[in-house]
Parts: C-alpha cells; sequence; structure tokens
C-alpha cells in the first residue's frame, strides 16, 4: 500500500505491522535462544564427559538441564515456527499480511520480554546471586512450590508472557487462514504448511491456557496458602503431572506438526512429483492432533494410575502412531521413483524422514506401559525426545530455512558450506544422541551430575558429539551472514518448477506483496 | 494499490501502519511481571527483596498497561471512524475475538478440570479408595473422604458457602444482565442508540451489584466462616474459580462501561459495531461460565 513511507533504522524493527519483518525478527530471535540454549547443553556435556563431579555442582547442573529444556522448546522450536508461519502463510495463500499486523507485532516483542526474565535469573545464578528454575523444564510440583527458589516465581510470569505472545501468534495465524486466502485458494487446496499451521494453532490455543492455569496454581501453593499439589490440604502432587501433561503432550505435536507441513512441501519439489496422499496428510494431520488431548499419562506410566488408567493411555498411545505411520509412508511414496536431486533443503528431509522416524520407533518402545516402567526417566527418553525434536524439528526448521533462504534474500547461499553444515550435523548428531539409547537401556537416570562408571565410555563420547554438534550449528551462521551480504542472485522460482504462490514473486520478495489478490486455479 | 486508496473508499485490505503501541505494551508487562513478582514475594514473606520496591514497580506497570491499551484502542477506534475497516477486516476481528474467548474457555477448563479430579479421584483415594488403603492408613488415617471438604487430611477445618442465598441471587442477577445485554444488543443492529443506552446501562449497573455482592460474600467467607484461601483443598479452588470469574466480570464491566460511553458518543452504526459486540460476547461468556460454576462449585 503506497500510503506509508518504510522507515529505516531501529524504529522500523521496534514498531513495524509488516509479516516479514516480524517473521526475520522472530526468526533470528529462535536463532539466538538456540545458541543460548546450546551453550546450557555443551555446559551439561562437559560436565558428564567424565564421571565424577569436574565443572559445576549439582543444583547448578539441575539449572543447566532446566534452562535448557525451556529455552529451547519455548525460545528456539516454537518462535522458530512462528517465524516461518509469518513470513510464508501469507505468502502461500496470496494474502496481503496476516490478518492482525498489530497484534502480531506484539507477539513478537513479548518473547524478549518473557526470555529477559528467564535469562536473567540464569545471569544471576552464573554470579553467585540466587539459583536460576532448578526443576526441570516440566516443572513438578512439590520441586517447584515448595522447593523451589525465589526465581520460580520470575519463571511463573515469564510463563504467562510467553503463553500470551503464543496465544495471540496462534489466533493471528488462525484469522488469517481461515480469512484471507486468496479467492479460489480452498482449503484443500493450500499448501500442507498452511494445514499443518492451522491445526498448530488450534493445539496452541487449546492447551496453553491450561499451561497458564498450572503455572498459576503453582504461584498460589507458593504464595497464598493454597493446596492443589499439597495431600496435606486435599490435594495431590500428581494432579500438577495431568495439568502439565494434558498441555504437555499436545505441545510435543505443536512443535512437530508444522515440521511434517514443511517436509511435505520441499520433498515434492526435488522429487519432482506432487506430493503422494495430500488429503490423506490433511486427515493424518487432523486426527493427531485430537488424539494428541488423549495420550497425555503415558508421561505418568510410573506414578501409580489405576491398571485401566495406564492401559487407555497405552492403546491410544499405540494409535497416534498409525497417522504418523500413514506420513512417513506418504513422503516415502512421493519419494518413490522421482527424479530426485539432492540440494541442501532435500538433505535435511530426508534426514528428517529417517531420523525422526528412529524418534517415533523409540516413542513407541516407550509407550508400552510395562516396557516404559523401565525406560522411564532414563537417557532411553532423552534419546527418544532428542531424535523426534534435533534431528525432527530442528531438521525441519534448516530444511525451511535453506529452501526458501533465497527468497527472502534474493541470493542463493553458499552450497558447499551448507552441505557441510549438513554433514557435520548429521554424523555429530548421531554420535551424540544414539549412544543415549544403550545407556537408557542400561538405566542411566537422566538429569543427574555424574554416574557410575559403566557409562564412562559412552558418555565420553557423547559429549563428543554433543561439542561437535554445537560447533557445526556455527558453520550455518557463516552461510546465513554470506547470504544476506550476497551471493549469486536468485531467480524467482529459486528451485526447479516448485509448487506454490511464494515462487510467483521476485527474490528477495518485495515488503508488501499480493496487494491485489491473485486468483488460484 | 491506487484503486484501493481513492479517497473516501474502505480498502480492500488496510495495513496499518506502525504502531508503537504494541511494543509499549510488552514493556509495561514486563514492568508488571518484575514488580509483581517483587511485590508477591514481599508481601508474602517468602524472601526479603530489600530495596526493589516491588509493590510501587507493579502499580507504575498497571498503570502504563492501562494508558497502552488506552492508546490501542483509540487507534483502532480512529480507524474504524475513519472508514478504513473493510468487511473482510471486521470478519478478521470477529473471529480473533471468537478465538480469544475460547482461549479463556481453556483456561477456566484447567481449574474445572482440578476441581473434577479433585472430587472424583484425589479425595476418594486419600480416603483409601482403589488401591489406596495403605496410603490411607500410612498418612492420615482419620481422613475421611466427603466433599464438600470441611476437614483436611491435616485436621483445618471450616464451613462452605451454601448456594441458596447470596450466590442464587448472583445468578439472578448475572442471568438478567445478560438478557438486558441482549436487548441492547438487539437495538443496536436497528439503530435505536436510546434504547441501547438505557438497556446496556441497566446491564451494567447488575454487573457491578454482582462484584459488589461477591466481595460481600468474601468477606462474610473469611470474617465469619472461616473460609480461607488457606481452607485446604476447597478453599483453594472455591477462591481460584470465583476470584477468576469475578476478575473477568470486573473485565467485562469495565469493557461495556468503555461501549456506553461509545455509544453515546454515536460511535456505532447497524453496520459498524464490532466493538459492541465483542464486549457482549465476552459478557455472555462470563455469564455461562458462572452459570456452571454455580452448579459444579456451590451447589453439587
Ligand atoms: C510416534 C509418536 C510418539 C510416541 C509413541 C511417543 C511416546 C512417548 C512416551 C511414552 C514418552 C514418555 C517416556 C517417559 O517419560 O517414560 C515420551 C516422552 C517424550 N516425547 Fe514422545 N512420543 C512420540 C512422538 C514425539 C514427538 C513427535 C515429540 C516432539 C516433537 C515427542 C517429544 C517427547 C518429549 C519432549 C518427551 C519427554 C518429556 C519429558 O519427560 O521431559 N515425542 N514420548
Ligand atoms: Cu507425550
Amino acid at each position: 500500500m503506497a500510503h506509508h513511507a518504510n522507515p529505516t533504522g531501529f524504529k522500523r524493527w521496534l514498531l513495524t505491522t509488516n509479516h516479514k519483518e516480524i517473521g526475520s525478527m522472530y526468526l533470528l530471535f529462535s536463532l539466538a535462544m538456540f545458541f543460548v540454549g546450546g551453550f546450557m547443553a555443551m555446559v551439561i556435556r562437559a560436565e558428564l564427559m567424565y564421571p565424577g563431579l569436574q565443572l559445576v555442582q549439582p543444583d547448578f547442573f539441575n539449572q543447566m538441564t532446566t534452562t535448557h529444556g525451556l529455552i529451547m522448546v519455548f525460545g528456539a522450536v516454537m518462535p522458530s515456527f512462528v517465524g516461518l508461519a509469518n513470513w510464508m502463510i501469507p505468502l502461500m495463500i496470496g494474502a496481503p499480511d496476516m490478518a492482525l499486523p498489530r497484534l502480531n507485532n506484539w507477539s513478537f516483542w513479548l518473547l524478549p520480554v518473557a526470555f529477559g526474565i528467564l535469562i536473567f535469573a540464569i545471569i544471576k545464578s552464573f554470579l553467585g546471586l540466587g539459583a536460576a528454575p532448578n526443576f526441570g523444564w516440566t516443572f513438578y510440583a512439590p520441586l517447584s512450590t515448595s522447593y523451589g527458589p525465589p526465581s520460580t516465581d520470575f519463571f511463573i510470569l515469564s510463563v504467562h508472557i510467553m503463553g500470551i505472545s503464543s496465544i495471540m501468534g496462534a489466533v493471528n495465524v488462525i484469522v488469517t487462514i481461515i480469512n484471507m486466502r486468496a479467492p479460489g485458494m480452498t482449503m484443500m487446496k493450500m499448501p500442507l504448511f498452511v494445514w499443518t499451521w492451522l491445526i498448530t494453532a488450534f493445539l496452541l490455543i487449546a492447551v496453553i491456557p491450561v499451561l497458564a492455569g498450572a503455572v498459576t496454581m503453582m504461584l498460589f501453593d507458593r504464595h497464598f496458602g493454597t493446596s492443589f499439589f499439597d495431600a496435606a490440604g486435599g490435594g495431590d502432587p500428581v494432579m500438577f503431572q495431568h495439568i502439565f501433561w494434558f498441555f504437555g503432550h499436545p505441545e510435543v505435536y505443536i512443535m512437530i506438526l508444522p515440521a511434517f507441513g514443511i517436509i511435505s512441501t520441499i520433498i515434492p519439489t526435488f522429487a519432482r512429483k506432487p506430493l503422494f496422499g495430500y488429503a490423506s496428510m490433511v486427515y493424518a494431520t487432523a486426527s493427531i492432533a485430537f488424539l494428541s488431548f488423549i495420550v497425555w499419562a503415558h508421561h505418568m506410566f510410573t506414578v501409580g494410575l489405576p491398571l485401566q488408567g495406564n492401559l487407555f493411555f497405552m492403546y491410544m498411545t499405540m494409535l497416534i502412531s498409525v497417522p504418523t505411520g500413514v506420513k512417513v509412508f506418504n513422503w516415502i511414496a512421493t519419494m518413490w521413483r522421482g527424479a530426485m536431486t539432492f540440494e541442501v533443503p532435500m538433505l535435511f528431509s530426508i534426514a528428517f524422514v529417517v531420523l525422526f522416524t528412529i524418534g517415533g520407533l523409540s516413542g513407541l518402545m516407550l509407550a508400552i506401559t510395562p516396557a516404559d516402567q523401565q525406560y522411564h526417566d532414563t537417557y532411553f527418553v532423552v534419546a527418544h525426545f532428542h531424535y523426534v525434536l534435533v534431528t525432527g524439528a530442528i531438521f525441519s526448521v534448516y530444511a525451511a530455512a535453506y529452501y526458501w533462504l533465497p527468497k527472502w534474500t534474493g541470493n542463493m547461499f553458499h552450497t558447499g558450506l551448507a552441505k557441510f553444515h549438513f554433514w557435520a550435523s548429521l554424523i555429530s548428531v548421531n554420535v551424540l544422541f544414539f549412544p543415549m539409547h544403550f545407556v537408557g537401556l542400561g538405566s542411566m537416570p537422566r538429569r543427574i551430575p555424574d554416574y557410575p562408571l559403566q557409562f564412562a565410555d559412552m558418555n565420553f563420547w557423547i559429549s563428543i558429539g554433543g561439542f561437535a554438534f554445537g560447533l557445526s550449528q556455527i558453520i550455518f551462521l557463516v552461510v546465513l551472514y554470506k547470504c544476506v551480504k550476497g551471493g549469486e542472485k536468485a531467480t524467482s522460482e529459486v528451485w526447479e518448477n516448485p509448487e506454490g504462490l511464494e515462487w510467483t514473486i521476485p527474490s528477495p520478495a518485495p515488503l508488501h506483496t499480493f496487494e491485489v489478490p491473485p486468483t488460484v486455479k | 494499490m491506487a484503486a484501493q486508496t481513492e479517497p473516501g473508499k474502505t480498502p480492500l485490505y488496510y495495513v496499518p501502519a506502525q504502531s508503537v503501541w504494541p511494543i509499549y505494551t510488552a514493556i509495561a508487562l514486563l514492568i508488571i511481571a518484575i514488580g509483581g513478582a517483587n511485590f508477591i514475594q514481599q508481601s508474602t514473606d517468602k524472601v526479603a527483596n530489600e530495596g526493589t520496591l516491588g509493590g510501587a514497580t507493579f502499580a507504575v506497570g498497571l498503570f502504563a498497561l492501562l494508558v497502552c491499551m488506552w492508546g490501542w484502542f483509540r487507534e483502532t477506534v480512529v480507524e474504524s471512524l475513519g472508514g478504513k475497516n473493510s468487511t473482510q477486516l471486521s470478519i478478521s476481528y470477529r473471529m480473533g475475538m471468537g478465538w480469544f474467548i475460547f482461549s479463556e474457555v481453556m483456561f477456566f477448563a484447567a481449574f474445572f478440570g482440578a476441581l473434577f479430579y479433585t472430587r472424583l479421584l484425589t479425595i476418594p483415594w486419600l480416603g483409601g479408595a482403589g488401591n489406596n488403603a495403605m496410603t490411607h492408613e500410612l498418612l492420615w488415617p482419620q481422613f475421611q473422604a466427603f466433599w464438600p471438604l470441611t476437614l483436611t487430611p491435616d485436621g483445618r477445618t471450616f464451613e462452605v458457602m451454601s448456594p441458596w442465598g447470596l450466590p442464587a441471587i448472583n445468578t439472578l442477577l448475572l442471568v438478567t444482565s445478560g438478557v438486558f445485554l441482549t436487548i441492547a444488543h438487539h437495538a443496536i443492529k436497528v439503530g435505536d442508540n436510546a434504547k441501547v443506552l438505557k438497556n446496556l446501562a441497566i446491564a451494567i449497573i447488575l454487573g457491578f451489584i454482582f462484584m459488589g455482592v461477591q466481595a460481600y460474600e468474601y468477606h462474610h467467607a473469611y470474617v465469619e466462616m472461616g473460609l480461607t484461601l488457606n481452607s485446604g483443598i476447597y478453599g483453594s479452588l472455591f477462591f481460584l474459580l470465583t476470584g477468576f470469574h469475578g476478575l473477568h466480570v470486573t473485565i467485562g464491566a469495565i469493557m461495556l462501561t468503555v461501549m456506553w460511553v461509545r455509544t453515546a458518543k454515536g460511535h456505532f452504526t447497524p453496520e459498524n459495531h464490532f466493538a459492541f459486540e465483542a464486549a457482549a460476547w465476552y459478557w455472555h461468556f462470563v455469564d455461562v461460565v458462572w452459570i456452571f460454576l454455580f452448579f459444579v462449585v456451590y451447589w453439587l
């Protein structure tokens, strides 16, 4: 729209209502958080490299695992998907911007506020001025109520602010998708990334308020004498776990559904075939979302639920792997007999399919109640969720970044370096997480700073893999920097005949696009 | 696009100019969070936090938030009066409000879920039901499972709130308020502003009376019945549910009051009155929560 000049300088970023600028801020923010959370992971791995206590005290170690988890989940993975949604959804559905642009700006700027509060607590802890949250990213009561350090209260309010950000972001996404599609873009013509985000946004609006409820009850138990999670007053600490996981399980799908959308977008491009089973992908996503509300207690098989309860949640959890399997099948069928080439986004996507499936399979093992009673709270669980989150969610974000970077910046990235980033990450990530399965099956507990001697060799290699993976991510910074600075000019199509409206506009995408909606046939 | 910005025409899609309010609002929340956490810690003696001025910071934050809301809403009102709101945008606003209310429903769902969980599982289990006979025996063998729980496992006792009396009156107040609001809503659709003002005023006054009664009920609970936040799980759930509901009534009543002023200023037309509608939906939501609450918290 011609009526606003495009201001420059820092105000442009502080006050912007443009979906592309806000999308970029989200992405950069999540990248920064990825490195902050990664730093904590390095502390953890340094401590665990050898048995015995070498670097940090147990309480500080707990603070590292806690803040690593919180920052990665809420600060790195979630905002990166919101950033992609901001950038791509309007381009994919032919809309001029997000439906509620000011709200969009607010959703973003709440994040630095929330994480500022959290990171301040961590810095204080580094300086020896009081403990940061130390009760695990799942903040179970009573660890977080009776025994939480004073910083817990700041953590609670920070979670509230993250929650407002997520809910407002999700409202914006839903309204944009339902109300802003270009003429002819019917629901069943929407790109899968848009579909998966629509369902993710629904999950966010449904469960983030439940998380807000949980931390609110925590705050009351801590300060106002209530007994929600205190059996002496007729409450129940197990109830905390129910409420948390009612949020928590849908939350893990919030972190993977957009990834499914990304992979479903990229594989057809480089297999040069349309996606196999579009409709079944949509239905599978919807069923996963529905089922994700009734599997939460698979995180609680050892708390002493009634037998019928354990059985119900075991069967439901196994059921959820059916639609997940449908998806994996469709991706493979899309590649089957395709004219495949292996550009960097495709490499990350194929790695995703293989490694995410490994995570799904270990999930299935964990879903079997009697087996989980052995595996629970061991490194096997850590291996499971890092396969689905790092080689799943994070790899998909890398795939997306490489796929759309030329569209965003107008320049091709340095392919050699990007491939180096891929291979270095791929190898190190498996050295890092694969042995965790074995130490886990050997029953090394998670969240401990020291361990019995028999786990020493494996942990040494895990740490080596960890440092290597951490270093490999610096390559991405170099690729990104070079790509923003210059490089071979990208065409508007970038790749060979990719599907989607985003490829009909020039590269780099101009600040305002689709001011007149395109017609979709 | 030239075609869309011809003077006097509503643009097809209006990208608002840059705005200072979102980031100011984010900063206001930062001040509230820092002040609030310090304030709570100081006033409940958990942590001394000397010299952090929690209460004052918290107050400043709240004030800043109010200013921001005023500024932000003012911006949207000016746009709306300036004819910038296309049909598409007003649909976006309506959907946005609808989904926001859904998120509020889920917020209350967490608390209602806690209530059901406590009544159906925790209390019977503490009393030894299921396979919990040993737990019961070892922890609090004298504990009796019943609801409302007027005697906690560790021996605190108090009275419970009867539904007949103030809560029943309150139910009537809110429902009647909802009816008057609906009459006002129908009036706005036909442009009868005088009728809107009259009925909306009644709806608002009933809302404020509700809040007064609720405050009196709390006072009564604390002073005469020994029913406090400290009264085990019954008191916890009672005050959490009614308290958050009361907070929402307060917000809703403020929203309706603003709508009254805006109606008086002639802001709304039969076609363009999104804000009124949003406030009305919010009020009905608060109404429904109360009815639910009356049944499961007070009555059953
Ligand atoms: C095939 C699908 C999946 C199944 C059957 C499954 C099953 C499980 C089970 C049973 C547990 C509990 C293990 C325990 O604590 O003893 C678990 C933990 C976990 N899962 Fe999955 N999962 C699946 C997919 C995913 C996905 C897609 C994600 C995230 C993107 C994910 C993230 C997690 C996380 C973060 C935890 C650990 C939570 C914690 O205790 O800190 N899972 N999974
Ligand atoms: Cu789960």
